[in-house]
């Protein structure tokens, strides 16, 4: 029983020592701003196609199957409310951080753990540079940054989608829609959609990074810290969320 | 004042990896303006002794006394002070792929340039502090026409021969004029041509700089080279030399122990069977 339990907790400890290490840099020179901006810039700009298209689509399928539902007790004209608050709250901010980590969490395992298997990161290392403050800090940074930007843009465009089905499909007008979004939402709704993909974006770029690092076997090695990046990533998502979704549900 | 001399020392060291023993009780002291070629069979814990030396292994027991500093307890944080002053080519080159050739070799003195000024408390950040200054391009271009290939700056290393890359890696592993340089299989799936260039070249670094060089490889020419021979400034070419085998070390590994250390003539005159293997005799 132990023996099961000693790889999983080894890991967790493992990741925690990263994560530690990743923080503390934070506050110990030197720091890599060009690194930070061009991860923001690739994980940020990178990712900008992919979150629009995917809060687009999540707030007109949602326009489509809400508004529906909600016409069996006339109540379409409140399609908005709903698709404001199922996307501020909840859709916007898990469905962007998972195509993050689908595009970012396995990116950033592949690059480290190709790095690892060619030894550049004991070249870094010999070099007298810290793999941790010159790869691991400036992803985190720039995902904490960016994951945040990129679900508030997500969510808008989502209203959007939501708008275009609620005109076309069910005929509301445009400015009962917005209203209806408007009203919906509080500064708690704002505030849960914002600090979800803040802490989500620790774990896509955290997870990414603990895969990468300790990737050992070749490029087989760095297949399998890609796939188990992003799987662990996701899961983690979801737990997160419900945990998250669950405090704000009992002190709200 | 042969304690002054010593670079590197390895007292009873041993590494282990989970159950696997890579180094058993090894002892060696590299005295400064030595250079010692390690031999052994793929899989005798050559490379992992190279990288015990600058602490990217950790010793399971025994004491790595590099620059008169014992370093197997001290912070990563604090090695990387240690192993500024220590040029490693690693074996298959080891270059940043995503980085240019004159990145990879201005790389080493960025670094030292990043710690100098974090030690200093300046802020540089929004200078740009990964851009080579006028001074750093002049040693790279020093490095890169050290190993004739000051016209490759601007390429990536994928771009290169293998010979080329390993080249532009002694560019790196030099550049910063450490007083020790570790070399991981420098010749390692080079043609012959290839590998005496690469040979020519660290006996080149040997003699002009007066570096202490650890290299590891399988091919008994490249320690027989560096035994015999001295470069020649004047023609860029080795020639003869009989004072090089007194600084000149062999040592052969065998499933981690370290089984002979002595010089050229007396690894040829060995009778042991493993050790003899690595004696080209004709």
């Amino acid at each position: 029983m132990l023996d099961i339990l000693k790889g999983p907790v080894e890991a967790t400890q493992d990741f925690m020592i990263l994560t530690g290490q990743a923080m503390r840099n934070l506050f110990r020179r030197p720091h890599y701003l060009d690194d930070v901006l061009i991860q923001m810039d690739s994980i940020g700009f990178g990712s900008l196609f992919v979150a629009v298209l995917t809060g687009f689509f999540s707030g007109a399928v949602m326009g489509l199957q809400m508004g529906r539902a909600l016409g069996q007790y006339g109540q379409t004209s409140r399609t908005g409310e709903v698709v404001a608050i199922i996307l501020v709250r909840e859709l916007g901010p898990a469905l962007t951080a998972l195509m993050i980590a689908g595009r970012n969490s396995s990116g950033i395992a592949s690059e480290l753990g190709s790095m690892r298997v060619t030894e550049q990161i004991d070249a870094m290392r010999a070099l007298g540079t810290d793999p941790i403050q010159k790869l691991v800090t400036p992803r985190m940074i720039a995902t904490a940054v960016m994951l945040p930007c990129l679900t508030v843009i997500a969510d808008f465009v989502g209203m959007i989608g939501g708008w275009v089905v609620a005109i076309l499909v069910y005929h509301l007008p445009t400015r009962q829609y917005w209203t209806s979004c408007w009203q919906a939402l509080e500064w708690s709704d704002v505030v849960q959609g914002l600090l979800k993909p803040f802490i989500f974006s620790f774990v896509v770029s955290l997870i990414g990074c603990y895969y990468g690092l300790r990737t050992t076997g070749g490029t087989q090695g760095v297949g399998r810290a890609t796939t188990q990046a992003m799987v662990t990533a996701s899961v983690l998502i979801f737990i997160l969320t419900t945990f998250i979704t669950k405090i704000f549900v009992a002190t709200t | 004042m042969a304690q002054n001399d010593s670079i590197l020392r390895f007292e009873n060291v041993s590494v282990t990896f989970d159950t696997v023993e890579a180094l058993k009780d090894v002892s060696f002291d590299l005295k400064e303006g030595q250079t010692r070629i390690i031999l052994g069979a793929a899989g005798s814990g050559k490379t992992v002794l190279l990288k015990t030396a600058i602490a990217l292994d950790c010793p399971s027991a025994g004491k790595v006394i590099l620059f008169g500093q014992e370093i197997q307890n001290l912070r990563e944080q604090q090695l990387f002070d240690i192993r500024r002053r220590v040029g490693i080519l690693f074996q298959e080159g080891a270059l940043f792929d995503s980085m240019t050739v004159e990145r990879n070799v201005a790389y080493p003195l960025i670094s030292l340039r990043t710690a100098s000024e974090s030690k200093k408390n300046v802020d540089r950040s929004k200078d740009k502090p990964a851009e080579p200054t006028q001074s750093i391009r002049e040693r790279i271009q020093q490095a890169l026409d050290f190993v004739e290939l000051g016209q490759t700056l601007k390429q990536f290393p994928d771009e290169l021969s293998g010979g080329m890359q390993r080249r532009v890696a002694i560019a790196r592993a030099v550049v910063a004029q450490p007083p020790l340089l570790l070399y991981d299989s420098p010749t390692a799936g080079l043609d012959p041509i290839t590998a005496h260039t690469i040979v020519t070249l660290i006996i080149k670094e040997r003699d002009l700089d007066n570096t202490t060089a650890l290299v590891v490889t399988h091919r008994y020419q490249d320690g027989n080279l560096a035994a015999n021979f001295r470069y020649n400034p004047d023609n860029a070419q080795l020639e003869p030399d009989p004072t090089a085998a007194e600084r000149t070390i062999f040592m052969v590994m065998r499933e981690g122990k370290l089984v002979f250390e002595g010089s050229q003539r007396e690894l040829e005159a060995s009778t042991d069977d493993y050790v003899s293997k690595f004696v080209k005799r004709d």
